[in-house]
C-alpha cells in the first residue's frame, strides 16, 4: 500500500491486453490497509487475472462484507460496481445480483470473521446454490479491525500478540466447502502470486460457486512467533498438489509436462484450465478423496494448497431454477406482464 | 339493540360460525357455504380464525352474509355450527339471542347444550356419513360436506349453485364428485324432512356481487407483484405472508415460462432466513430488477440491519408486511397492526422509512405494484403493510383492473448513453433538488461505476469522516423523504368535513369503521373519518387533525402506534388523539368501534354485542 495516490496516466510502453488496456485500467483506489497486508497481495493478483482475461472492467461486480479483507473490493478495478454490504451477509447481496443479471463477473471478497463467524449460515447456503460466483477468503486467523481477537479459522495452539493460546478447534472453509458439495474449491497463499493469479482466473470462468481459500498474513496482529497464520509458518508449512494453469479456448497448450502430472477440465465457456499435478496419485475430481488428502496432510500440520476440487458438472443456481438466458432486468415489460386481458383470465376463479 | 330482531328484517343480513377442528377439511365446506352465498349476488364476509397447528386444535370460520355489503365482523353469532364437541360450552355462549347451535346428535349432549334464549338444533351427522360412505378419512371430509348440505337448506341456499361450485372443484376427480354431491344432497334432504326450512334468517337472492370477486390479500398482492413487473422474489417462509409467495410463484409458473423450453423470466429464491431474504432483494434491485420479501414482524426484526443499509446507501427494495400478534412469536395466526413503529423507523441511526396502509385485497393489488414505482423512484425500501386479516381471508373485492398504459417507473437510473455523455459520475449529488440523486447499474459502463457502501459516503459516493460532507448526505436523505410525502397515496377521507369529532384509522379497520360511521350516525353522532394511506403523512393529514376538536385513533394495538406516529410526525396537540384499542388478534368488529366512540364522548357504553 502507500499513502501517495498515483497518478491516472499510463506509460506508453507498459503492455496492453485484448482490449488495449493496461494492469493500470484494472486498478482500483489507494489501499488503507497496513504496509505488508497480505491482503494487498491478492488485490494484486486479482487486478492482474481480469487485466489477463481481457474482461470488460464494468463486467465485474465486486461484492464484500465488512472488515479488512472487505474493503479490498475498492482496491481493484475501478470500472465495475463495489458493493460493501453488511457483516457476513454479501453472499445473500450476490444471490439477488446474480439472480438479477446473470451475464456478468460477480467476485466477493471476504475474511475469515466475515464467513467463518457471523456470516458462516450465509457461506454455506451461497456454497448450497452454486452462485455463479469467485469467493476469495482473505483468511489470517485473526480480527483485524477490532485488534486482535481470534477468528474461528485459528488453529488449536495457535497463540495471540499477547500470547494467549487458542484452544477452540478451527472451522476450516475448505473443508467445510468439499462437505457442502462445493464445485470449485482451492486454497492459496497470498505471497504465491503464481500460484493465485491462474487460480482466480480459473475461479471466475468456472460455471458456479468458486472457493478460493487464500493465507493472507495479518503483519500488525498475527505475524508474530507461535501464530499458525504467520508468513514465515505458511511459508514453512505450505504444499501443493495441483496448480491451475488457464487456458483459453483458442490457445494451445504448449508447454511440455511429463505425461501423468497434467489434466484438463473443460470450462462451460470453452475454454479449459490445465492442472499440474504436483503429487501424482492426486485427483481433483474426486471430492472424498480430495477430502480424506487434506484430512491426513492436516493432521501433520501442513496447509494443502492449489485446485483442491473440481467439478464442472454441478448445476448452478440459474440452471437448477431454469432462468431464461436473457439476464432478467433486460427483459422488457411486456415480457413480464400478463396484460388486462390476462388478468380477466386469471380472476375467473375467483368469482 | 344494534340490529334489529325482527326476523323479516333478517333475510341477508346475518352471521354463521362454523366451529370445527383444524385438519379435518372443514374449509372446503366452508368456502363452498360462503361462495355460494356469494354467487346468488348477496355480498359476504369470511374470517378463518386458525390456530397454529396442522392438526387437531380448534378453528372457526366466520360468515357474515350481509346485504348492506359490509366488510367487516358486526360482532354477533346467528347461526353456530358446532362441529367440535371440545369447544361446544364456548360455541354455545358465543350465539347472540335468537340465535341458533346445530351440533351433531350422534351423540346428544342434552345436559351441556341448554339456553333457553336460543334454538339448538341437532343433526346426526356421523352417524348419516357412518352409513353412507367408506373410509375413515372420507367421513370426516364428508360431514363437513353434509353441514353445507343441511344449511344450504335451512337458509335457502341455490342447491344448483352449490352442486355448481363442487363440480369446478372436482372437475376431473368424478369419483369425489360424486361422494360430494351425495354428502350435500343428504344434508339438504335431513334438513328439509326435519325442520322448518327456511329458517326466519336465510338468504334471497340479490343482484350486489357482479363485478366483485372473492381473493385473498396475499394473492392479490402476489398479483401487483406480478403486474409491476418484479422478477426476483426472495424470501423466508413465515406465517401469514407464505401464501403470497406461493401465488407470486403459481402465477409466473403459468405466466413467465416460456411452454416450450421451461425457461423461466423470474427468479424465486427461498432463502436460509430473512436476513438473507432481504439480502437477495437488496442485490437483485441494485442490479437493476424488480426485487421483493413478503414476510411478518419477526421477519422485520431480523432484517433491520440491512433495511438501514438500502436507507443509507439508497437502493430499491419492496417488503410486505403481513402483520400477525406479537410481540415475539406472538400468535402466528392471529391479525394485529403491530408493527408501525417497527417499519417506519427500522434499522439503528435516523431511518424513516416509507409505508403503505392498504385496506383490502383490492389496495393490495393496487399498492403492490404502486410500491415498486416509489421505491425506485424514492430508491429506498417501501413497505406495504398488509395483516393476517386482509392476506389470508377472502374479501369481497370489485373486480381487479389493470392499465394496460401502465408502465414501471423505474426512477433516475442513467443508461449507457447518458453516462457517456457525463464528464464524472457522482452517485449522491442532488442535481434536481427533490433530494433523490441519480443511479447507475452494474455492467453497463466503466465510467458510472462507484463503490455501494453502508459506511460514511460525501455526496459523490466516496468514503467519508468528515463531518460536513456525512451530514450533506443526512440532511438530503431527509429531504428525499419529504418528496416521498407528495408521492404516496393521500388520506382518504368520508363524512361531511365540518363536523367536530373525527376518527383516523388506517389498514384493515376501514370496514368496521365505516359500519361504525353509519351505526353512530343513527345514534345521533356524526364523525368525519380519514383513512390514512401512507407514511410519510401528507399535508392533508395535519389538516384533519387539526380541523377536529377530538380524533378518536382506531388502531390494532395495544400501545396506539398510529396515534405515536401522529403525534411525533404531525403537529397536532396530543391531548385531541383519544385511542380505541383493539388487540385480542381478532379482526376489529364494528361493535368495538361504536363503543368506543360511544364511551368516548360521554355516553353510556351500552354493550352491543359479543365483541371478539
Amino acid at each position: 500500500m502507500s499513502f501517495i495516490a498515483k497518478p491516472r496516466v499510463a506509460h506508453p510502453s507498459l503492455p496492453r491486453n485484448e482490449l488495449g488496456l493496461t494492469r493500470r485500467d484494472y486498478e482500483g483506489s489507494m489501499s488503507t490497509l497496513c504496509a505488508g497486508c497480505g491482503h494487498d497481495s491478492v488485490t494484486a493478483a486479482i487486478t492482474e487475472a481480469a487485466w489477463e482475461m481481457s474482461m470488460r472492467p464494468e463486467q465485474l461486480v465486486k461484492l464484500s462484507g465488512i472488515g479488512c479483507s472487505s474493503k479490498t473490493t475498492a482496491y481493484f478495478v475501478s470500472g465495475g460496481h463495489g458493493f460493501n454490504s453488511v457483516h457476513g451477509r454479501m453472499p445473500s447481496i450476490a444471490t439477488g445480483a446474480i439472480a438479477a443479471n446473470r451475464d456478468l463477473y460477480y467476485i466477493g471478497v471476504s475474511g475469515d470473521g466475515d464467513t467463518l463467524s457471523i456470516g458462516f449460515g450465509q457461506f454455506a447456503h451461497a456454497i448450497r446454490r452454486n452462485l455463479n460466483m469467485l469467493y476469495i477468503i482473505e483468511n489470517n486467523g485473526v480480527y483485524g479491525l477490532t485488534k486482535g481477537q481470534f477468528s474461528a479459522s485459528a488453529d488449536v495452539g495457535s497463540k495471540a500478540k499477547r500470547g494467549e493460546e487458542n484452544r477452540q478447534p478451527p472451522i476450516d472453509p475448505v473443508l467445510t466447502a468439499l462437505t457442502l458439495g462445493g464445485s470449485f474449491v482451492a486454497r492459496s497463499f497470498s505471497g504465491d502470486k503464481e500460484q493465485l493469479v491462474p487460480l482466480i482466473i480459473a475461479g471466475l470462468k468456472h460455471r458456479g460457486f468458486a472457493l478460493i481459500d487464500v493465507l493472507s498474513p495479518c503483519v500488525t496482529f498475527n505475524d508474530h512467533e507461535g501464530s499458525t497464520k504467520s508468513y514465515a509458518y505458511v511459508r514453512d508449512h505450505y504444499d501443493a498438489v495441483v496448480n491451475a494453469d488457464f487456458v483459453a479456448p483458442a490457445q494451445e497448450i504448449t508447454a511440455s509436462y511429463a505425461a501423468g502430472e497434467t489434466m484438463s477440465v473443460a470450462l462451460h465457456d470453452g475454454s479449459n484450465i490445465l492442472l499440474r499435478k504436483l503429487d501424482p496419485s492426486y485427483d481433483p475430481t474426486d471430492r472424498t478423496k480430495a477430502y480424506n488428502y487434506l484430512r491426513t496432510r492436516m493432521s501433520h500440520g501442513e496447509y494443502v494448497t492449489g485446485l483442491i476440487h473440481i467439478d464442472e458438472s454441478s448445476p448452478d443456481f440459474h440452471e437448477v431454477n431454469a432462468t431464461t438466458a436473457t439476464p432478467i432486468n433486460q427483459l422488457s415489460y411486456e415480457q413480464l406482464s400478463p396484460g388486462s386481458e390476462g388478468l380477466r383470465k386469471i380472476l375467473a376463479r375467483y368469482r | 339493540m344494534l340490529h334489529a330482531a325482527d326476523s323479516k328484517d333478517r333475510i341477508n343480513d346475518f352471521v354463521i360460525k362454523l366451529a370445527n377442528v383444524n385438519g379435518t377439511g372443514s374449509a372446503s365446506a366452508n368456502t363452498l357455504l360462503m361462495k355460494s352465498i356469494f354467487r346468488m349476488g348477496v355480498p359476504v364476509m369470511g374470517k378463518n380464525y386458525f390456530p397454529s397447528n396442522i392438526q387437531g386444535l380448534p378453528t372457526w370460520y366466520e360468515i357474515r352474509v350481509t346485504r348492506d355489503g359490509h366488510v367487516a365482523r358486526s360482532g354477533r353469532v346467528d347461526i353456530m355450527v358446532a362441529m367440535n364437541a371440545e369447544t361446544y360450552a364456548r360455541d354455545l355462549k358465543d350465539v347472540s339471542p335468537g340465535g341458533y347451535f346445530i351440533y351433531d346428535s350422534t351423540w346428544p349432549r342434552p345436559a351441556l347444550l341448554k339456553r333457553d334464549d336460543i334454538t339448538i338444533l341437532g343433526v346426526p351427522l356421523a352417524r348419516m356419513c357412518n352409513e353412507t360412505f367408506q373410509g375413515v378419512r372420507a367421513r370426516i371430509l364428508l360431514k363437513n360436506i353434509m353441514y353445507a348440505g343441511l344449511l344450504g337448506a335451512l337458509l335457502d341456499i341455490d342447491l344448483d349453485v352449490m352442486r355448481t361450485m363442487l363440480g369446478e372443484s372436482y372437475a376431473n376427480k368424478k369419483a369425489l364428485l360424486d361422494s360430494n354431491v351425495r354428502a350435500l344432497e343428504i344434508g339438504y334432504a335431513y334438513a328439509r324432512e326435519h325442520f322448518t326450512c327456511p329458517l326466519p334468517l336465510h338468504v334471497a337472492p340479490m343482484n350486489a356481487t357482479a363485478g366483485h370477486i372473492m381473493i385473498d390479500g396475499n394473492t392479490a398482492a402476489a398479483l401487483g407483484c406480478l403486474y409491476a413487473g418484479a422478477t426476483v422474489g426472495a424470501w423466508y417462509p413465515i406465517t401469514p405472508s407464505t401464501s403470497l409467495m406461493d401465488a407470486f410463484k403459481s402465477f409466473c409458473q403459468k405466466w413467465r415460462t416460456d411452454p416450450q423450453s421451461g425457461a423461466r423470466n423470474f427468479v424465486i429464491v427461498q432463502c436460509e432466513d430473512e436476513l438473507a431474504a432481504i439480502g437477495a432483494v437488496i442485490g437483485a434491485s441494485w442490479n437493476g430488477a424488480r426485487a421483493f420479501t413478503p414476510t411478518s414482524g419477526p421477519g422485520i426484526s431480523l432484517m433491520n440491519e440491512f433495511i438501514g443499509l438500502a436507507y443509507y446507501s439508497e437502493v430499491p427494495a419492496v417488503i410486505f408486511d403481513i402483520q400477525r400478534v406479537g410481540p415475539s412469536t406472538g400468535m402466528p395466526t392471529r391479525t394485529q397492526q403491530c408493527d408501525l413503529l417497527l417499519a417506519a423507523y427500522a434499522s439503528h441511526g435516523d431511518t424513516r422509512h416509507v409505508l403503505l396502509f392498504p385496506n383490502s385485497p383490492e389496495e393490495c393489488f393496487y399498492m403492490a405494484a404502486q410500491a415498486f414505482d416509489l421505491a425506485e423512484r424514492l430508491q429506498t425500501p417501501v413497505f406495504v403493510m398488509s395483516d393476517l386479516d386482509i392476506g389470508m381471508n377472502d374479501w369481497m373485492c370489485p373486480t381487479l383492473q389493470w392499465d394496460d398504459a401502465y408502465r414501471p417507473d423505474r426512477g433516475k437510473v442513467l443508461s449507457r448513453e447518458q453516462i457517456e455523455e457525463l464528464e464524472k459520475f457522482h452517485r449522491y449529488r442532488d442535481l434536481d433538488g427533490d433530494g433523490i440523486p441519480y443511479r447507475t447499474l452494474p455492467g453497463v459502463h466503466p465510467k458510472g461505476a462507484y463503490f455501494t457502501r453502508g459506511s460514511g459516503h460525501n455526496q459523490y459516493g466516496a468514503y467519508t469522516e468528515d463531518s460536513a460532507e456525512y451530514q450533506i448526505v443526512l440532511d438530503r436523505l431527509q429531504r428525499k423523504f419529504d418528496t416521498a410525502r407528495a408521492l404516496v397515496p393521500p388520506a382518504v377521507f368520508a363524512g361531511t368535513g365540518t363536523q367536530d369529532i373525527g376518527i383516523v384509522s388506517l389498514g384493515s379497520c376501514d370496514g368496521a369503521i365505516r359500519e361504525a360511521t353509519d351505526l353512530l350516525a343513527r345514534r345521533g353522532i356524526e364523525v368525519d373519518y380519514m383513512r390514512v394511506r401512507a407514511f410519510p403523512f401528507g399535508p392533508e393529514v395535519e389538516e384533519f387533525l387539526a380541523a377536529h376538536s377530538v380524533s378518536f385513533v382506531v388502531e390494532q394495538n395495544r400501545d396506539a402506534q398510529l396515534r405515536s406516529l401522529l403525534t411525533l410526525e404531525t403537529a397536532v396537540d396530543k391531548a385531541k388523539l383519544r385511542s380505541i384499542l383493539h388487540y385480542s388478534g381478532l379482526p376489529l368488529a364494528s361493535s368495538i368501534v361504536v363503543e368506543g366512540v360511544l364511551a368516548g364522548v360521554g355516553r353510556q357504553p351500552q354493550r352491543l354485542a359479543v365483541t371478539g
